[in-house]
């Protein structure tokens, strides 16, 4: 206790929160160090085998080869705008492989790993950011929801979806093909919005199946977590009256683990869990912010000897779990994947100018109706005077 | 079946009774709308009868109704969400205007929105500050909402399971100042008009009165003024915002010439603006007289010991009625 603290209303807010974070502090849960070392966890055990484990090393090393590519696409002037990932793989292979195929998710923006893992074509996501459509995935084909960009809206979905999953007879019925749970994505920025704390309410009241799985990146845009924050993101969890748990964000071992146990309590019917993947964002927010104008290149030099994906290669190396040519081969997959959005990208069709007045509604309306003829005769006033 | 007398209040309850009974995907959800019935007991005896998982009592936390209603509707539900007063709206404003609107739209028509967001709207009952708002004009400014206002008790029966049964997004607005007021007979083997029609409620040759929801109780009493004073108006009452159903608008201005707009909402941009505009684009060569509105003035909602001066009555209705004609 400090001389400034204040005696008789618990801790000093320095010694919850520490003067660093820079190492997760003791809560986080990790099985896999930055140095490639396997290490246990009292609680939270990883029982797949090793053939998972170099899944997850090709699912990570993909899934960065979209964000490399779409993010060069933007660079090119293909893409308006992207949001990176980069340093965040692990944080999304980890949760994206515990989920079950009636699991269902809600991402934000930046849930490009989840997407790929949920088999939603990666082409798909570049749309929105082309400036195309607003998503282009049938959401219940993968059970993964459009990309939500007002921040923290989609946790109230997450929510909703979760109680009618109850409603439906799928929770905690024992079967494991029926249980079924939702996972909520948002970020440290969002967790300060009053839907991500209405949603923690919501769910706690109706002890709702859903995980919330907040990767806290440490910034949003030029906003440090401090600002976010006085204490560790997983401990509001205990005061809205369900677990959290910080977890090693850019260890994939760990994150797959945390979260098959939280999606997995979902499923029993034993209520919401909040996730804290603690890691990093390499990159900018998106391709049009500037990171060198609010923090220190220190920091990101020190983030990349946790790179989440070199963690998992020395793994699989020092113990001899993959050779040569599996290297070769997930390289070559990602070259290939990246031919197919480079094509894919560039192919993709603008939309036809009256393909807006699609889809406004379910039972279209006479006016709309006349709004699209009207312009639609506009139109071809100016083609007939082109001929 | 017998016919009845029954209330607004009554008739939006067996409306909302009915649609659950018609369809188990129906759910309500809002601020004591289970043991207490809701605030002005709309939904009493629901919870009663169709459980807790269908009749929700909900935290006070209006973009989380709204929000987890939007997940409901994802999983196939067709919620029924009560905004206990119109100015209590607000906090879900985002989760209304970017979430309920645009899903259908963002989707390409994949993922459905079938929710029915009912708001007890307008002024006339004493109460507080953010108790007597008419937000209407707000909603529907939004494309991929639908707007409605209810006047009477067999409007409400009908057209709250009609809301319900549409696939988009519908804002109800229902006149608190009648729940509890009139009673008119219920048939429930009538046919119901489509929900997205206006109605001639009233016949007349010299002015057209154009009104919704509370105003149009209004709207009927100048009528019945003015006929003593040998002027013939024609009263319609829109019942649909959004979309608006012009054609008996535009018939009706045709014939007489004259049109006034009264909704106890601020006139600046209501729904009396876009009324005017459309016409004016219609009928410009009918018309003998501008279109006249006739709404609250431009100010906050006052206190309610003076609301009576704020919201338009039946001399302020007259006074434009007057004026029309003086053209």
């Amino acid at each position: 206790m400090t001389q400034s603290g204040s005696p008789g209303f618990g801790p000093d807010l320095v010694e919850v929160f520490g003067p660093s974070q820079q190492d997760g502090g003791p809560e986080l849960v990790q099985l896999l160090t930055p140095e490639g070392e396997r290490v246990e966890h009292p609680e939270f055990s990883f029982d797949l085998d090793d053939e998972a484990v170099r899944g997850f090393y090709r699912d990570m090393v993909l899934t960065r080869r979209i964000d490399t590519e779409a993010t060069a696409l933007q660079r090119h002037g293909e893409l308006g705008i992207w949001a990176q990932l980069l340093g965040q793989e692990a944080a999304q292979i980890g949760a994206g492989r515990a989920l079950r195929p009636q699991d269902y998710v809600f991402p934000t923006y930046r849930e490009h790993g989840v997407a790929y893992c949920r088999g939603v074509d990666p082409l798909n996501l570049l749309g929105l950011f082309r400036g195309v459509d607003h998503g282009a995935w049938d959401p219940n084909e993968n059970n993964f929801g459009l990309y939500t960009i007002v921040i923290g809206a989609q946790t109230l979905h997450a929510t909703g979806y979760a109680m009618g999953m109850q409603r439906d007879g799928v929770v905690g019925t024992g079967d494991p093909d029926r249980d079924a749970a939702v996972i909520a994505h948002f970020g440290d920025g969002a967790s300060s919005q009053g839907d991500v704390n209405e949603a923690f309410i919501f769910a706690a009241s109706y002890n709702a199946p859903v995980v919330f799985f907040c990767q806290n990146n440490q910034w949003a845009i030029s906003e440090p977590i401090e600002r976010q924050t006085r204490i560790p993101l997983y401990q509001r969890a205990l005061g809205f009256g369900f677990p959290g748990v910080r977890v090693d964000g850019n260890d994939v071992l760990a994150t797959y683990a945390v979260t098959q146990a939280a999606l997995q309590r979902a499923r029993d019917g034993q209520g919401p869990t909040f996730v804290e993947a603690y890691t990093y964002r390499m990159g900018a927010h998106t391709t049009t912010d500037d990171p060198t104008r609010y923090r220190l290149s220190d920091d990101v030099e020190h983030w990349k000897l946790k790179d989440p994906i070199a963690r998992v290669e020395v793994y699989l190396k020092r113990n001899g779990l993959a050779d040569d040519a599996f290297f070769d081969a997930v390289k070559e997959e990602a070259d290939q994947l990246g031919h197919h959005l480079r094509e894919g990208c560039k192919a993709l069709p603008d939309p036809q100018p009256l393909s807006m007045f699609d889809h406004v509604y379910a039972e279209e309306t006479e006016e709309l109706r006349a709004q699209r003829e009207g312009y639609a005769a506009y139109l071809e006033s100016f083609e007939g005077s082109h001929s | 079946m017998s016919n009845q007398k029954i209330t607004l209040a009554k008739g939006l309850n067996m409306g909302l009774r009915k649609a659950m009974e018609d369809d188990p995907k129906v759910l309500i959800m809002g601020e004591d709308v289970g043991k207490l019935g809701g605030v002005f007991r709309i939904t009493d005896g629901l919870q009663k009868d169709f459980g807790e998982d269908r009749v929700i009592d909900s935290p006070l936390a209006e973009s989380g109704i709204v929000g987890t209603a939007v997940g409901m509707a994802l999983r196939g539900y067709r919620p029924v969400v009560e905004i206990q007063f119109d100015g209590f709206v607000y906090p879900a404003y985002d989760q209304i205007v970017c979430q309920v609107a645009k899903m259908h739209y963002r989707s390409k028509g994949r993922s459905k929105m079938p929710m029915v967001i009912r708001i007890p709207f307008g002024g006339g009952i004493g109460a507080v500050e953010h108790h007597s708002e008419s937000p209407e004009a707000q909603f529907a400014h939004t494309p991929g909402l639908k707007v409605v206002a209810c006047s009477n008790p067999v409007d409400g029966y009908w057209m709250i399971q009609q809301a319900i049964a549409c696939d988009d997004p519908v804002i109800f607005l229902e006149p608190k100042r009648q729940y509890h007021a009139d009673k008119a007979e219920l048939d429930e083997s009538a046919s119901p008009e489509p929900l997205f029609t206006s109605r001639v409620v009233r016949q007349g040759t010299d002015v057209t009165v154009l009104a919704y929801g509370p105003t149009v109780k209004t709207a009927m009493k100048a009528a019945e003024a003015a006929a003593g004073e040998g002027k013939s108006l024609e009263v319609i009452d829109l019942r649909t915002l959004s979309p608006l159903d012009m054609g008996p608008v535009l018939e009706s201005v045709r014939r007489t010439g004259r049109a006034v707009v009264t909704h106890e909402a601020h006139v600046n941009l209501g729904m009396g603006s876009e009324l005017s505009a459309r016409i004016t684009e219609e009928c410009f060569y009918s018309l003998e007289a501008p279109v006249l509105r006739v709404g609250g003035f431009d100010t906050p909602y006052p206190a309610s010991r003076i609301e009576e001066d704020f919201l338009p009555d039946l001399d302020r209705v007259l006074d434009a009625v007057d004026r029309s004609l003086s053209f």
